[in-house]
């Protein structure tokens, strides 16, 4: 693994680019987290990877001011993100790229007009430059034989991969992928893989994604974070966690219903819902 | 759990509503100097929710005219005062009827799409993108479609009060025979512009206000879910025909 480049961008030399420190958050009375710390190194491709309704997703929504925590610290590039003005936070967020699970494209533009968005509206740039940005952001991505289709005229994945193309337009030091690899095919999955990776590499992009799919974060993420119960159960190489014994790890890259976390929703005795009567030896919900 | 909820929830629940959203209307205020930079989105907004209410006002114009040229051509024919329909019309348009339908037309056209295309950007996010790519959704959303119901419903007013004459004209004059120089004469005489246009016109102004912000407000705070944008557009047609009524009264109190 090279060393990491420091991101025009960036503004402090911490080794991390974002740092979470004692992060507590409780949504509709359910604790999603219970004072996790981890830090997202500079230059790096981080995998943050668990079980569904884990809070992945709200990690993101945190690191990017969107949600602000119940107790903790989150400092992105030095700044105590929670603390922030909305128009700091707009600071903030012009040197941030989201790459939104629903690609979230607005519906009115065309994909070209969807990635040239963040330009025009930050950006007084002649037509030709934005057009040359935006055409090799699309190309980039494969699609820059659809930049004057609507997002209706998409599929789900060349929706996501027109959204990521936006999310780069600007390259900025930081970019969250929210399941960036879900409806893929393999070839443009691949092609996603080695755009993360490229970017990563030659413009020290700070990386972070939330998937499910390990093999393709093996292939991509110099670091994994596994998050479970609130908290950060293993942290490593994709390699490191393949081979940890413990049971978290074990259960979720083997895919195993039985473990520490469960694949049922708690609730009562399945048999009793039925309408039979209760077993004896009634315990957890089959 | 009981599906009726408490009464004084209720009232609490609407109480609170109507606080968030004159904390919203501040927001949208702040943010409209930014939205400036956003001008031609403004103008979008003005053409889609003017320009294409334009059939709608015109037609409704144009038969609330024609039974108020036939009703008061009735009711002054038993007085022998048939001579005052243009007055009696225009003044009714003018002062009342002109701004108050209008901008009922207006919330059931153009709010219900505002609360629709707001309340969808909501629920796919789009809102939420436009926060994460720095640009305020207040200032390129929500401000522009207010300012474009304070901009399009006084002309719509207008247009709409036009094509009522013009109705009440065609019943009473190529109809039911009044000479058409007493219809005009008695009118341009006893209109006031001040008191009777230029006041029709503040009101439409305050309705255009009231209504866009309703529209922009039901959009902007709706639950994401395909229920929660259909109960936001309802929300908009009723509360905003309940204000621009009340409104109505208490504007037509002041400005008499």
């Amino acid at each position: 693994m090279t060393e990491p480049r420091a991101n025009a961008q960036t503004r402090t030399d911490d080794p991390a680019l974002v740092q979470v420190r004692g992060l507590r958050t409780v949504l509709g009375g359910k604790t999603i987290f219970d004072g996790i710390d981890l830090d997202i190194p500079r230059g790096r491709i981080t995998a943050i990877m668990g079980p569904s309704g884990t809070g992945k997703t709200t990690l993101l929504r945190h690191i990017t001011g969107q949600l602000a925590p119940d107790a903790g610290e989150i400092r992105v590039d030095g700044i105590n993100v929670p603390t922030l003005s909305r128009s700091a936070l707009f600071d903030l967020r012009e040197r941030i790229g989201f790459l939104f699970q629903n690609s979230a494209l607005l519906t009115d533009f065309s994909v070209f007009e969807n990635v040239a968005f963040p330009l025009r509206q930050h950006l007084k740039l002649p037509e030709e430059v934005v057009r040359n940005i935006v055409l090799t952001k699309l190309q980039a991505v494969g699609l820059r034989g659809a930049a004057e289709l609507m997002p209706s005229e998409l599929s789900g994945g060349m929706a996501r991969r027109v959204a990521l193309a936006r999310a780069m337009i600007r390259d900025p030091m930081l970019i969250l992928y929210d399941e960036p690899f879900v409806g893929l095919d393999p070839i443009a999955l691949n092609q996603v893989l080695k755009l993360i990776r490229t970017l990563n590499d030659t413009l020290g992009i700070t990386s972070v994604l939330v998937a499910h799919e390990f093999a393709a974060v093996a292939r991509a993420a110099d670091l994994v974070y596994l998050i479970a119960g609130g908290k950060v159960v293993a942290r490593g190489t994709p390699d490191e966690l393949q081979r940890d014994p413990s049971p978290w790890t074990k259960q979720f890259f083997g895919g195993e219903a039985d473990g520490p976390v469960p694949f049922q929703y708690p609730t009562g005795d399945y048999a009793a819902d039925l309408g039979f009567p209760p077993r004896a030896t009634a315990g957890r919900a089959a | 759990m009981s599906a009726v909820r408490p009464r004084r929830s209720r009232i609490a629940d609407a109480l609170a509503q109507v606080g968030a959203c004159g904390l919203f209307l501040f927001q949208v205020l702040a943010a409209i100097p930014k939205s400036l930079r956003h001008f031609r989105e403004t103008l979008r907004q003005i053409w889609f929710v003017g320009a294409m209410s334009l059939v709608i006002i015109m037609t409704c114009g144009l038969f609330v005219g024609m039974v108020l040229g036939l009703q008061l051509y009735y009711v002054l024919s038993i007085f022998g005062g048939t001579a005052a329909l243009g007055t009696v019309v225009s003044l009714s348009l003018y002062r009342e009827l002109g701004p108050v339908v209008t901008a009922l037309l207006f919330a059931g056209r153009a709010g219900t799409s505002i609360t629709a295309e707001i309340g969808l950007m909501r629920a796919t996010d789009q809102l939420s993108a436009m926060e994460m790519m720095a640009v305020d959704p207040l200032a390129y959303v929500a401000a522009p479609r207010f300012l474009a119901g304070i901009v399009a419903m006084p002309l719509l007013a207008c247009v709409f009060n036009a094509l009522g004459i013009f109705g009440a004209h065609l019943v009473g004059v190529s109809w039911l025979g009044l000479d058409n120089g007493t219809f005009w004469s008695n009118m341009t005489s006893s209109v006031d512009v001040w008191k009777d246009v230029v006041n029709g016109v503040w009101k439409s102004t305050a309705f255009g206000a009231v209504v866009s912000l309703i529209a922009v407000f039901q959009g902007y705070t709706t639950p994401p879910t395909s229920e929660g944008v259909a109960y936001a557009t309802t929300r908009t047609v009723v509360f905003s025909s309940i204000v621009v009524l009340a409104l109505d009264f208490v504007m037509t109190a002041f400005l008499m």
